[in-house]
């Protein structure tokens, strides 16, 4: 019996690891305090030390160096492109959508109600002739 | 006391009414009440309607039009506590809010004479007719308001619509 050993799949925290901080902005790993805080940096957030509990791996990954200064974080997180890879996914569009219902006002709200009722109909008119 | 040569004392206290050193202000209503916001009515015959704001009045409470030709409600008082503020605006700069204060409100006075048996028990004409003033009024007033709602595509639509909560809405997170 054979068998082979493969890396592991899952997301490591790890220096340069772009994380997001309450659900919301995104930050990279500077530095692993101990097995539960890391020290994060990003453009959004304050350098801080935060527990991991507070904090969500994404798969992008950003190549920095052991305790970088904030300026450098900023200069490699620019250069990388993270932002927009991250924008390009759907994990962050659908946090995107969920913001934009939050902030609609009663009369949003009623809009959308309408559209919906219109594409229901012309659906249903399509169904039927079909 | 009333007068000063009085001779006698009085076998009892006599409660005198209390004199107040202060004067009633009125009310600071919150920021989010601007004349020409829709307003979601929350109590009363005509709650859940979603009706204009256009003026407070000296007795603390908003003068609101749904206006009646869209929704039913009338030019009517209501109590700011029982009201939400949306975001939405209506412009009423063309609206003519002026005559309208707490006497053009106030009930008639009904005559106090008893009334005969007969009358009692009159059901035939109970229905209380509606002033022509009123009326036309309403009418005025009406008018300028529609000219701007129609400006807006579907707000007429919206403010004949009534407000409830679906399942699933939080209204404490709700923005309105």
């Amino acid at each position: 019996m054979s068998s082979t050993v493969k890396a592991a799949h899952w997301r490591f925290v790890e220096v340069g690891r772009i994380v997001l901080v309450n659900n919301k902005d995104l930050g990279t790993i500077v530095e692993i305090i101990d097995q539960k805080r890391a020290l994060i940096d990003g453009p959004k957030v304050q350098r801080q030390a935060i527990s991991l509990n507070k904090v969500v791996l994404t798969p992008h990954k950003i190549s920095l160096p052991r305790g970088s200064r904030t300026a450098t974080v900023l200069k490699k997180f620019e250069s990388s492109d993270v932002a927009s890879k991250w924008e390009a996914s759907s994990w962050a569009k659908k946090l995107a959508t969920k913001e934009r219902r939050r902030e609609l006002s009663d009369f949003d709200r009623f809009k959308v109600m309408v559209l919906k009722k219109q594409r229901r109909y012309n659906l249903k008119k399509a169904v039927k002739s079909a | 006391m009333s007068s000063v040569n009085q001779k006698w004392y009085q076998s009892e206290d006599v409660p005198v009414p209390k004199q107040a050193r202060k004067t009633a202000k009125p009310q600071k209503l919150r920021a989010s009440l601007v004349p020409g916001t829709v307003l979601i009515l929350l109590a009363g015959r005509f709650r859940g309607k979603r009706v204009v704001y256009l003026k407070n009045l000296e007795d603390n409470t908003l003068l609101v039009s749904g206006p009646f030709k869209i929704n039913g409600v009338p030019l009517r008082r209501v109590n700011a506590r029982y009201v939400i503020a949306t975001s939405t605006k209506v412009s009423i700069d063309s609206v003519d809010v002026s005559k309208f204060n707490v006497e053009y409100f106030a009930r008639e006075k009904s005559s106090k004479g008893k009334k005969s048996e007969q009358e009692f028990f009159d059901e035939s004409n109970t229905k209380k007719e509606i002033k022509a003033e009123r009326v036309s009024d309403q009418k005025q007033v009406d008018g300028a308001l529609l000219n701007e709602i129609k400006k807006t595509p579907l707000l007429k639509q919206y403010l004949s619509a009534s407000f409830s909560l679906k399942s699933g809405d939080r209204p404490h997170l709700l923005k309105f």
